[in-house]
């Protein structure tokens, strides 16, 4: 068996190998760059190893920086996680010439996936659906439609050398095809310079669904279900849940089927994902195959109770499979969600700093339902600019979709990060979409759910008037603390009315106090909250129902965020709420029109130029002063009018950096 | 009798409709409230005792004599916030446009007399358009009275001015002398002479906002200590500051009951600390993280943001905080930030609310502007400030702690109380290698030999423990503890008896 294993990768998944590789009582070994020296999974592992400077292809990626780590160490195994040298033929063939156990698959079998002409070529011909096309090139229309029809309609005319939807057509019948042929091909020539065209079948309300596979060194390959990951941004995975809501019994064993016949194919010995993408019919076309562990595996594990990555070494060991394909049952739902440093109130803009706060929920398993959090991060850390945006990926699991669902949506809404954007808002918005809880998901799920970017999700009005309740209740305790302050007057007992004007978001609700909770136009709200002044947490009971806010302290009140959205709530005397009727309209600063120089410095970079817009939040400028990079962030959406300065200029404060239009 | 009563009403009823409808209406229609209405929103509900309502000026000039309003302009007397009385007046905007005259001012100069003889904070809510000029020297005296009983109560009560309106002249001086003025954004002003003088004596033009609106004020002047969106909110961020504030000098720091734990540990300010020294980090986290609720009344939040002022509390007690922060100029001390903090460790030390300072200073700031400012003059403020300061001080040094800054900060040789250090701290005369490029000048040009001497004397000097060998850090501690730590020493702390020799008073460095 294997004794130590050094683990080539940072962040959540060193430290999910870790866990593995400690409770099967193996020793482990991590490397790390200059910005993770205090990285979790350093504190986390038996031995760290230095590996170099920050950026990853100066130490992640240097596979004789892992080896030399290897050699210090006398490490046996190495588990490369997910991206880096994961699938990296080198990296693995290194490793077997080290005599070092690489923990996946043998490198014929990376090579082999790892080109998208020899996986397709190699999945045809191992029976794998493939999406119909034509390879070759087309000379004319009438060639077009002869191979579209065979192929069968919608189809995708695509120009070889193209990219970014240029040269490319649907055509949904001959008509279409003849003229989505010439069109494509004069676009490609203006383009690219190059006019060849081919065709393939155009995939239509497509959903992205894989297999897990899992083999070993002696032939055995099983698949333990899909995953379903169509609910994506820019090709990147947000959600992703197991089993997937839209196969059938039928499917889902042609689908393993074939990924086990792949799998077998390459000779295939760890575990591995083969990725389809499937249409509305639940016709599946096979995308490529990923020969490592994924990101999402964890929802597998969830509905299966096998752990991958002691899968993974055993395997790697030598040991025979202990599971046959009849072992494999899939129970239950699981739902992954990935925790992001971006802002989606700002175009997803990426954010990066320190966790000033760093609250997941609680890892549990109580009345059938799983919470499990895999991170990288702890509170104080720092979540830097030179590797992946990815926090953490929260999981839970319940016995059907709907359960599942909602653990998710309260694990989210109890799950606080301060210090940089996150995504929880969005991703609490998802778990609340109708659409996406009917299960109707295709990979455009978010194109086309919110075109206009993300604003919060929008919420009932049961939802504002319990946080109109909730906070109503929040604002009695505090008040209540404030009326028993030292040194007031003998004999003072406030009269003061308990009745308040409570406005979430700026819908005003008369709030009356009511036994155990308050009255709302004209209904009563029976609130218990176990909140007490400052706490960052409120878990609310508003007439049964529950709810988790993050609370954060407003001048008037307290900004509730929950399922989806920040409320700002005011809560203020019905008399001081009659007089906000006076009060001029906010002016937020949104009529600066310059970048003034905050401090006495140097300007070391300009990150825009005249013309451009710029998001807020994004970084306009760089000034040095007293030895210190200050990066100036644009404070809302403005257009760059002028640059008045240069890099290597000396500013006095408040002089004038940028005008905007 | 029955007659005497209803007489009372409607002498009440006219009285409290001030310039009548119209000018309410007006008073509305610029985004203001009225006195009245401000009174109502700072005070607890029912408990304003008006004092002088039926007041009238005695003025006989210019046709005055025919115009009189109940109040003559000013709403005067006592009333609580959350249970604790305070003294106030209020400028009337709609009754001759708030001017003061010699029966306005004695409104106020009544009110301020019974607020020092009760020992209770002074609010005036400010809103006016300067003197009665009618009244001539009659107005010139009264705001004089006004002045010299703010000065005499200035120490023994808090005084608090709210500029909620147009405020130039007299109006402005009164304010100036109070402990603390806030302003409302885009609806108030305060300038000695506005803009019509301005054009016609300097030829300059500028508009009142330019010349003394909030923005300006607060991050300019330094004249204003904070400003806020309108008067509801203004007024009721009003209310939190008097929750933290002592009622006068003898009485002590209010009470409430706290539900965070004064143990607390937070292990995040292990890492607050970047490993690279030149890398900022923000003082604010630890302020909030050391802190009972994270709730922190800042004040000048705008103005020299290289160091923090505020009121807390840890233990339900109010402190008072001053803070490098690294984030601005590197946590420098300059004129500003030591004018800044000098007037607020001094507020504290008056109203007997313990220090905590939190130090992390790269020295005083060089260069010619700062010294043609007299940063010399600037920085001893401060110094004099923390010397003469006799209320508890706790001091941490997070990281740097450099030259002169290290002594002006609260330091033990300032009679600090509990000065503690995390083992980041760094306490020396200056940086590693503005040293040694000093101490090894014939070295210089030699990178070598310079680099491993700076090695050498980060090695001896950039810890805590040099200073911890001679007694100047009274402790070491790990920063997840420093919650733990301050509370128990404020504690200890309160039954601390330290007089400074008897004098008329100090002479600060002004």
């Amino acid at each position: 068996m294997i004794k130590k294993i050094l683990i080539a990768n940072r962040g959540e998944i060193a430290c999910r190998v870790i866990k593995s590789a400690r409770a099967m009582g193996i020793a482990t070994v991590a490397v790390y760059s200059d910005a993770d020296a205090g990285a979790l999974h350093v504190r986390m592992a038996d031995e760290a190893v230095h590996i170099g400077p920050a950026p990853a292809n100066q130490s992640y990626l240097i596979i004789d920086n892992i080896l030399r780590a290897i050699k210090e160490t006398g490490a046996d195994a190495v588990h490369p996680g997910y991206g880096f040298l994961s699938e990296n033929r080198g990296f693995a063939e290194a490793l077997d010439k080290a005599g070092v156990i690489f923990i996946g698959p043998p490198a014929g079998a990376i090579e082999a996936m790892g080109d998208k002409i020899t996986s397709k070529k190699l999945a045809a011909e191992a029976g794998v659906s493939t999406v119909p096309g034509h390879m070759g090139l087309i000379a004319d229309a009438d060639e077009a439609v002869k191979i579209a029809t065979q192929i069968g309609y919608p189809v995708m005319i695509k120009a070889s050398a193209g990219g970014g939807g240029k040269g490319m057509r649907i055509a949904w019948n001959d008509q279409e095809a003849r003229e989505g042929f010439q069109s494509s091909k004069n676009e490609a020539a203006s383009s690219f310079g190059d006019d060849r065209i081919f065709i393939e079948k155009f995939v239509t309300q497509p959903r992205h669904i894989e297999i897990q596979v899992l083999g070993d060194k002696h032939g055995n390959v099983i698949y333990l279900g899909e995953r379903e990951c169509s609910i994506q941004r820019r090709n990147q995975k947000v959600i992703e849940e197991a089993p997937s809501p839209f196969l059938d019994e039928k499917t889902r064993k042609k689908m393993g089927e074939q990924a086990v016949a792949l799998a077998k194919a390459v000779d295939y010995c760890s575990a591995g994902t083969v990725e389809f993408i499937v249409d509305g019919d639940r016709n599946f076309y096979f995308l490529e195959m990923n020969t490592r562990l994924q990101v999402e595996h964890p929802v597998t594990e969830m509905i299966t109770g096998i752990d991958l990555v002691e899968q993974m070494i055993r395997v790697a060991a030598g040991e025979k499979l202990s599971i046959t394909q009849k072992d494999v049952k899939l129970t239950g739902w699981a739902m992954e969600s990935r925790i992001y440093a971006e802002d989606p109130y700002r175009g997803f803009l990426p954010s990066t700093g320190r966790l000033v706060r760093y609250r997941p929920p609680v890892e549990e398993s109580r009345d059938g339902i799983i919470v499990r959090n895999d991170t990288g991060v702890y509170e104080g850390g720092e979540i830097s600019i030179f590797y992946d945006p990815m926090i953490a990926k929260l999981i839970t699991y319940g016995k059907d979709r709907d359960i599942a669902i909602a653990a998710m949506s309260d694990a989210l809404d109890a799950f606080r990060i301060d210090g940089i954007r996150h995504n929880i808002d969005f991703l609490g918005a998802i778990m609340a979409h109708d659409r996406f809880k009917s299960g109707a998901l295709t990979t455009a799920f978010i194109a086309e759910e919110y075109p206009e970017g993300f604003e919060g999700a929008s919420l009932s009005e049961a939802q504002n008037l319990a946080r109109a309740a909730v906070a109503y209740a929040m604002h009695g305790r505090e008040d209540g603390r404030l009326r028993q302050i030292s040194q007031a007057i003998p004999n003072y007992h406030s009269v003061a009315t308990k009745t308040r004007a409570v406005s979430v978001d700026e819908t005003v609700y008369e709030v009356e106090p009511h036994d155990d909770g308050c009255v709302i136009a004209g209904k009563a709200y029976s609130v218990a909250i176990d909140w007490t002044p400052g706490a960052l947490f409120c878990r609310a009971q508003v007439n049964g129902a529950t709810y988790i806010f993050c609370i954060d302290k407003l001048p008037e009140g307290y900004a509730l965020t929950g399922q989806g959205r920040r409320s700002e709530v005011a809560v203020r005397s019905p008399r001081a709420q009659e007089l906000m009727a006076y009060m001029p309209a906010q002016d937020d600063g949104a009529s600066e029109k310059e970048l003034l120089c905050p401090m006495p410095g140097m300007v070391i970079a300009i990150n825009v130029e005249p013309g451009q817009s710029v998001k807020a939040g994004e970084a306009l400028a760089v000034v040095e002063a007293m030895k210190m990079e200050n990066i100036l962030r644009a404070e809302r959406e403005v257009t760059v009018k002028s640059v008045l300065c240069a890099v290597g200029d000396k500013l006095a404060v408040d002089e004038v950096m940028i005008e905007f239009e | 009798m029955k007659d005497i009563v209803a007489e009372l009403e409607e002498r009440r009823r006219v009285a409290r409709l001030g310039g009548g409808e119209k000018r309410i209406d007006a008073q509305h229609a610029r985004g203001k409230l009225t006195a009245r209405e401000r009174i109502e929103l700072l005070l607890d509900a029912n408990s304003f005792e008006e004092i002088d309502m039926f007041v009238e000026h005695d003025c006989h000039e210019f046709g005055m004599e025919n115009q009189k309003i109940p109040g003559d302009g000013v709403v005067t007397g006592w009333g609580t916030v959350n249970g604790r009385p305070i003294y106030l007046y209020a400028k009337d905007f709609t009754v001759f446009g708030g001017s003061l005259s010699r029966a306005h001012a004695a409104k106020i100069t009544k009110v301020q007399d019974m607020a020092l003889r009760n020992g209770t904070p002074i609010i005036g809510i400010l809103d006016a358009g300067g003197a009665r000029i009618q009244e001539g020297v009659d107005a010139l005296g009264g705001y004089a009275e006004v002045f010299q009983r703010n000065t005499l109560a200035s120490g023994v009560i808090p005084q608090i001015t709210m500029i909620m309106g147009p405020c130039a002249g007299g109006d402005v001086y009164s304010p100036a002398i109070t402990d603390f003025i806030f302003m409302v954004r885009n609806t108030s002003y305060m300038f000695v002479t506005g803009p019509d003088v301005v054009k016609t004596v300097t030829n300059e033009e500028v508009t009142a906002e330019q010349l003394g609106g909030a923005k300006v004020h607060t991050t300019k002047s330094s004249v204003a200590d904070g400003a806020y969106k309108n008067d509801v909110e203004a007024l009721a961020q009003l209310r939190r500051l008097i929750d933290f504030l002592p009622l006068n000098n003898r009485k002590g720091v209010p009470e409430i009951t706290s539900h965070d734990p004064y143990d607390r540990q937070e292990p995040s300010l292990d890492t607050l600390i970047p490993d690279n020294p030149n890398m900022p980090y923000d003082m604010k986290e630890l302020v909030f993280k050391l802190i009972d609720d994270g709730d922190f009344f800042e004040i000048q939040a705008d103005f020299a943001k290289n160091i923090i002022t505020g009121f807390a509390r840890i233990e339900g007690r109010s402190v008072g905080i001053v803070a490098n922060q690294p984030m601005t100029l590197a946590g420098v001390l300059d004129s500003d930030a030591s004018r800044k903090a000098a007037r607020f460790v001094r507020f504290c030390d008056c109203f007997d609310i313990p220090i905590i300072t939190l130090v992390d200073v790269p020295g005083f700031l060089p260069g010619t502007s700062q010294e043609y400012g007299g940063l010399i003059k600037h920085g001893a403020k401060l110094l004099f400030a923390y010397a003469e300061a006799t209320v508890p001080k706790i001091t941490l040094i997070t990281r740097k702690a450099y030259g002169g800054a290290y002594d002006v900060m609260a330091s033990k040789h300032l009679r600090g109380d509990m000065n503690y250090a995390w083992p980041t701290a760094e306490i020396a005369v200056m940086g590693a290698k503005g040293a040694v490029e000093i101490i090894f000048r014939q070295a210089v040009g030699n990178d070598e030999e310079i680099a491993k001497r700076t090695r050498e004397y980060e090695d001896r000097f950039l810890n805590p423990f040099v200073a911890a060998e001679r007694g100047y850090i009274d402790e070491v501690i790990q920063p997840h503890n420093t919650r733990f730590r301050i509370a128990r020493a404020l504690r200890l702390l309160r039954g601390k008896k330290l007089e400074n020799p008897w004098k008329k008073h100090d002479n600060i460095p002004l």
